[in-house]
């Protein structure tokens, strides 16, 4: 059979058109496939039921503002047992503030819970704020170097050799839980005080340019510690921490003897944190 | 040759100076850095040679089993001695003197590790 060019141009462009979409059309129906399953799956979570029930370890802590409010020299206390422990420079200014944990008000804490005739007594609270340690860390979604991640016992931890100060977890995150080093934390103010008061030499410290947050004491839970904020509560059972997969735990046995919010839950993040006003 | 009296010597001169180095340190042999060594302990997480190479890859692969993978805090050496997995309360637990270790190699080298941006090094060494 004799071949010319116009023949063998006609072939060889099919086999291109084929060649190229084939795969393609394969992903498309593949692909619609996956979407479909998908789809299904967050409509059924919308609904708020085939959530996977929970195993392993999941670390989590009940607040209970009223003991706060009993014992009005606590939350300084724990915002010092944490900062101290933490390495946690102190600017001396809002804007550059680094916060792994703090007291605010209630409106702030609760933006949802708003309304005219809220009780009087709520503007007084201090309410304790920290990392909420989400069970879906928006935080997580948005670092782009796999800096900030979550642990397999529900810790939201950070990698500061990974962090590159790009504070995209900061836009993300929905408490403001996450602060940005502006300045040096090693670095001393103009009358020559270190932001940094008395160093713990067991903890580093972080350098300019990273973001940090609280870490749930990772380091003094794998060395079967309590977080520094919960110690410093003492007896007053101010903070509650532990297990919530585990039903016998004490943090489980108030959470199912007290009604308890959450701060903003209409967002899905699952906080961690818990809150008996 | 067209103008070998200013060639040569110039040749001459731009090769002792491109040598330079190389005669102004001859007969003069450089001394490796002698790193001291911690006396009360004898034995390292891992033999002296793959310390030696390879130390900041064993830094690397602890940071991320710990802060990762929730692994172990601790370890144990060949000969059974325990030591915490960490750069500042276990490496610098027995080489307590930053200046007289590891910076009398990583001077010489010329390398600049940025541990020390974040992990305090033992008071004894400032």
């Amino acid at each position: 059979m004799k071949q010319d060019r116009r023949d063998f141009l006609k072939v060889a462009g099919l086999a291109a058109i084929a060649g190229i979409g084939a795969p393609s059309a394969f992903n498309t129906l593949l692909k619609g496939e996956a979407t479909a399953s998908e789809h299904g799956a967050a409509a059924e979570a919308g609904h708020g039921e085939a959530i996977a029930a929970p195993t392993g370890k999941r670390w989590g802590m009940v607040i209970d503002v009223r003991k706060f409010v009993a014992n009005p020299d606590l939350p300084a206390k724990c915002v010092e047992a944490c900062h101290s422990i933490h390495n946690v420079p102190n600017f001396g200014n809002p804007k550059d503030e680094i916060k792994w944990i703090w007291p605010d008000k209630f409106e702030a804490v609760f933006p949802d819970e708003s309304h005219y005739k809220r009780h009087e007594a709520l503007h007084a609270m201090p309410i304790m704020t920290l990392c909420n340690h989400c069970d879906k860390p928006p935080c997580v979604r948005a670092c782009p170097t796999q800096a900030t991640f979550k642990m397999k016992d529900g810790v939201v931890a950070m990698d500061y050799h990974r962090c590159i100060g790009c504070r995209f977890c900061m836009a993300a995150c929905p408490y403001g839980a996450r602060s940005f080093n502006w300045r040096d934390p090693r670095g001393k103010d103009e009358n020559g005080n270190p932001f940094i008061k008395t160093v713990n030499p067991k903890f580093p410290t972080r350098m300019r340019g990273v973001v940090e947050k609280c870490n749930f004491c990772v380091e003094r839970l794998a060395i079967g510690q309590i977080p520094a904020c919960v110690e410093a509560t003492g007896t007053t059972g101010a903070m509650v921490f532990g297990d919530l997969n585990d039903q016998n735990s004490e943090v489980s046995k108030v959470l199912s003897a007290n009604f308890t919010i959450q701060r903003k839950p209409s967002l899905g993040t699952y906080p961690s944190l818990f809150y008996i006003i | 040759m067209y103008g070998k009296g200013r060639i040569i010597p110039a040749l001459l001169i731009f090769l002792g100076l491109m040598t330079f180095p190389l005669w102004y340190n001859a007969g003069f042999a450089h001394q490796a850095p002698k790193p001291e060594k911690p006396a009360e302990y004898k034995e390292c997480v891992r033999p002296t040679q793959e310390m030696r190479t390879s130390h900041m890859v064993m830094l690397n692969q602890w940071r991320d089993d710990i802060l990762r993978e929730g692994g172990a805090r601790k370890g144990v050496t060949a000969n059974g001695t325990e030591y915490v997995r960490s750069l500042q309360n276990g490496c610098m637990h027995c080489h307590a003197n930053k200046k007289k270790f590891c910076d009398t190699c990583h001077t010489y080298t010329a390398v600049k590790p940025y541990c020390w941006d974040c992990h305090l090094e033992p008071k004894e060494a400032n």
